[in-house]
C-alpha cells in the first residue's frame, strides 16, 4: 500500500523578480514580464511549504519517518536560511537565479531530496492563498 | 477519468506505546504522543473515488451512498473514540495518520470498489492542518 506522509512548514521571505541587464534584459522588459513583482526593493510572502515523503510504514512505530528527525532536517536546510531573509541576497543559489515559486521549489526539492530516512516524493510552495506550486523532481 | 471527493470530521484520541519497547524507547521515539492518558485531535477525513460517470445519472457514483458508507465504516467507529481500546481494527497497532489512514483504505475499499463505477483512489487524513497522510492503495 503507497502511504504518503506531508507536512506543512511557514517561512516569511521577500524577493523580486528581476533579471539582470548582463543577463540581457532591460528595465522596461522586468516591467513587462514581472510588474509590481520587480519593484526594486522587493516584497514578501508567507509562504508555505509542504514536504511530502514515502516508504515503508515500520510496524514497530506506525511510522514512515519520526517527524522530529524530518522537522529538524527541513529547519537546517531550508528554514533557518530561508526565514526571514532577503532570498535573492541570502540564499546564494537565487543570485543566479530568479526567485519565482517555481524555483523556490525546485531549490528546495534539490536540498531536500537528501533526507535519510525516507522517499522524497515532491515540494509544495503556496505563496498566497490563491497560489500555490507543486514539483516531483522531473 | 473524473475524481470526487468526499470531506468528513470526526474527533478521537489516540496513544503510541510499543509494548516490546522499554519506557525510555518509548519516551525517545514517541515523545508526548506516549503520555499513557492519551490525547485528541480533530481528524479530516478526504475520500477520493475515481471513474467514469454513469450516462445515465451523470454521476461516477451517489453522493448519498458514500456519505453512508464514510458514517457506518468510518464514523460509526471512530468518531468521539479512543482509538487504541476502542477500534477492533487498530487493537495492537500505534494508531499514527499513516495507519489509521491505511484502516480507513482497507474498511472502505470493499464498500467501494464491487460496484461497477467507481474506485477509490485516495484517503486523506488530516491529524491536523499540517500533518496529513494519502493513501493509495496497491501499485498506484
Amino acid at each position: 500500500m503507497k502511504v504518503v506522509l506531508h507536512r506543512r512548514y511557514r517561512f516569511s521571505a521577500s524577493h523580486r523578480l528581476h533579471q539582470s541587464a548582463a543577463a540581457g534584459w532591460t528595465e522596461e522588459e522586468n516591467r513587462r514580464v514581472y510588474g509590481k513583482c520587480a519593484h526594486p526593493y522587493g516584497h514578501g510572502h508567507n509562504y508555505i511549504l509542504d514536504v511530502s515523503v514515502s516508504g515503508p510504514v515500520d510496524p514497530a512505530t506506525g511510522m514512515i519517518t519520526n517527524l522530529p528527525e524530518l522537522d529538524g532536517f527541513v529547519e537546517r536546510e531550508i528554514l533557518a536560511e530561508f526565514d526571514h531573509a532577503y532570498l535573492n541576497e541570502q540564499v546564494a543559489a537565487f543570485r543566479d537565479e530568479v526567485p519565482t515559486a517555481e524555483n523556490i521549489c525546485r531549490v528546495v526539492f534539490d536540498r531536500l531530496r537528501a533526507y535519510p530516512h525516507a522517499r522524497l516524493e515532491a515540494i509544495g510552495i503556496e505563496e498566497t492563498g490563491a497560489n500555490s506550486f507543486e514539483y516531483t523532481g522531473e | 477519468m473524473v475524481y470526487i471527493t468526499r470531506k468528513v470530521e470526526f474527533s478521537a484520541s489516540h496513544l503510541y506505546h510499543n509494548p516490546q519497547f522499554s519506557a525510555e524507547e518509548n519516551r525517545r521515539v514517541f515523545g508526548k504522543c506516549n503520555n499513557p492518558h492519551g490525547h485528541g485531535h480533530n481528524y479530516v477525513l478526504e475520500v477520493t473515488v475515481a471513474g467514469e460517470p454513469d450516462p445515465r445519472t451523470g454521476m461516477v457514483l451517489d453522493l448519498k451512498e458514500l456519505k453512508g458508507i464514510l458514517q457506518r465504516e468510518i464514523l460509526d467507529r471512530m468518531d468521539h473514540r479512543f482509538l487504541n481500546y476502542e477500534v477492533p481494527e487498530l487493537a495492537g497497532k500505534i494508531p499514527t495518520t499513516e495507519t489509521i489512514a491505511m484502516t480507513i483504505w482497507t474498511l472502505l475499499e470493499p464498500h467501494i470498489n464491487h460496484r461497477k463505477q467507481g474506485r477509490l483512489h485516495r484517503v486523506r487524513l488530516y491529524e491536523t492542518p499540517d500533518l496529513y497522510v494519502d493513501c493509495l492503495g496497491n501499485g498506484q
